[in-house]
């Protein structure tokens, strides 16, 4: 206990309250669901002659690696995906102390009445879905967009939007705080909830 | 760091390595950003930036303009030749009266050396030197340097000359603080007259003699003449100039070596560089002007959001 802890304390020291986590999603239960959102977005999409799949930066580009390869397995062809980054679109801009730098922006295809899904780690608010929709419109206008989250964090949306495909729905408070993480950037698979010690 | 040190722009010597290098970082997602169908960003709509021209300009100016537009910017044009300047009003009053219209950001070229400091200190809004007399052009430098970057992958550890009229040049002395603050060493070229005097005390070379310099470098940022703000004759003639320190291609192709060529323009053909050269595959003198734009960008953006709301 007091390792995990010590731990949670150190990876979040600039909120200096002790949170216990919890897994939502195991490595095996995140293989499962990306399997099961590929043959979601099969059944709507078709061979993806006609749509692309887009994430948003930096942690929704994860979440369509792993969909590209699976789909790319499935289908035996190649499928467009790009990454998007939204900071420039932000309705936060002057109103948060740090600087938000900006990360690569990479669409080398015309996203021109295509059908593009796009793709983020986590739904909560919405807010940078909805500056993902409105960077993602310089770009062109797509014939529909729509969106694939791996974890809504339900009823805790600031503004009305919500995900066509999700991986797992969940019920959170404000002061909870859910993470990704990825074999390639933390070592491990999983989705973790943290929750404020004592908190029911 | 991810805030800028300063809360203006009047000049690169009070400019950090990171600093620079922030302003980088934005200015390369700025360079994607105007190169999409739709070129803006609604980041700056609750801004408004003057820019006050009390000298003539039109790259500077136009770049400027473009930038704070691709940025969503409210923006208002000011020029001295039309403007009450001439009836006598200071510049305190001329400013404060603009600021009264609720201006966030003030983007000024002035004659006069200090202008944009001296300006910085008296108003509440932010302001980004676009040149001030012989002093400093802040915003040339970077995008000059950002470009060495682009072309080379990395500006620290190279040589840089900079050739022509270093005595009346804004351009030199920016670029001299940006490239030293970046690893890069520098060189000044050009007749005995037109290098000041102390110059070698920033700790650069010194060289008269063109070849001998362009041999040495990796990149030539050739200056104009100009002959504005020259009340004396400091060379015989412009063709003796031009035959001693404008850069033809015979010359160029006499190198051993490739290197990049720069100008921050206004061009004098046939004066310090003839057209073949300025129009060679070694010049980059068009990404300059296209680097502007995002370099000018990335520093705007940078500073309003020091702009308490």
């Amino acid at each position: 206990m007091f390792g995990i802890t010590y731990f949670v304390v150190l990876k979040f020291k600039h909120i200096f309250v002790t949170m216990e986590k919890q897994v939502i999603l195991n490595a095996q239960q995140i293989e499962l669901t990306i399997k099961r959102l590929c043959h979601e977005l099969i059944e709507s999409h078709d061979d993806f002659s006609n749509s692309v799949i887009i994430g948003l930066q930096p942690r929704g580009i994860q979440v369509v690696a792993r969909l590209k390869s699976e789909l790319e397995s499935i289908l035996g062809h190649t499928i467009l995906c790009g990454n998007l980054d939204i900071t420039f679109f932000r309705d936060d801009f002057r109103r948060t102390e740090k600087q938000r730098i900006p990360s690569v922006t990479n669409l080398d295809f015309s996203i021109e009445n295509k059908k593009v899904v796009l793709v983020d780690d986590v739904l909560y608010t919405g807010r940078t879905i909805r500056a993902g929709l409105d960077a993602l419109l310089t770009f062109g206008r797509p014939s529909k967009v729509e969106l694939l989250v791996l974890i809504d964090r339900r009823f805790s949306r600031d503004l009305p939007i919500q995900a066509d495909y999700y991986g797992k729905t969940v019920d959170t408070l404000k002061m909870e705080r859910v993470s990704v993480d990825w074999k390639d950037l933390e070592g491990i698979d999983q989705v973790l909830l943290y929750t404020k010690e004592g908190n029911e | 760091m991810n805030n800028l040190s300063v809360d203006h722009l009047t000049g690169i010597r009070d400019l950090t390595h990171e600093d620079i290098q922030l302003i980088f970082k934005m200015a390369d997602s700025f360079k994607e950003v105007i190169n999409r169908p739709i070129k803006k960003v609604p980041s700056l709509r609750d801004i408004t930036i003057a820019n006050l021209f009390f000298e003539n300009s039109t790259r500077t100016r136009l770049s400027f303009e473009l930038a704070e537009k691709r940025l969503s910017a409210d923006v208002i044009n000011f020029s001295a030749s039309s403007s009450s300047v001439k009836k006598g009003e200071t510049l305190i009053d001329t400013v404060n009266n603009i600021l009264s219209m609720k201006v966030d950001m003030v983007v000024m070229r002035h004659p006069n050396p200090g202008a944009a400091h001296f300006l910085s200190q008296r108003i509440s809004a932010k302001v980004i030197n676009a040149g001030d007399g012989t002093h400093e052009h802040p915003t040339q430098a970077l995008l000059d340097a950002y470009s060495i970057r682009e072309s080379l992958g990395d500006v620290a550890g190279k040589k840089v000359v900079i050739v022509g009229d270093i005595l009346h040049s804004r351009v030199a002395l920016s670029n001299i603080y940006c490239l030293q603050k970046l690893g890069a060493e520098v060189m000044v070229c050009g007749p005995t007259t037109l290098i000041p005097k102390y110059i070698g005390d920033l700790g650069i070379r010194i060289s008269h003699n063109l070849k001998e310099a362009l041999n040495w470098c990796d990149v030539a940022n050739m200056l104009r003449i100009q002959l504005e703000r020259q009340e004396i004759k400091y060379f015989p003639s412009l063709r003796e100039y031009s035959m001693l320190f404008g850069l033809n291609k015979q010359l160029l192709d006499s190198l051993d070596k490739r290197i990049l060529i720069m100008h921050p323009g206004p061009i004098n053909r046939g004066v310090e560089i003839t057209s073949e050269v300025a129009d060679s595959d070694q010049s980059i003198i068009l990404n300059q002007v296209e680097n502007g734009v995002a370099i000018r960008m990335a520093i705007i953006y940078l500073l309003a959001s020091k702009i308490e709301r």
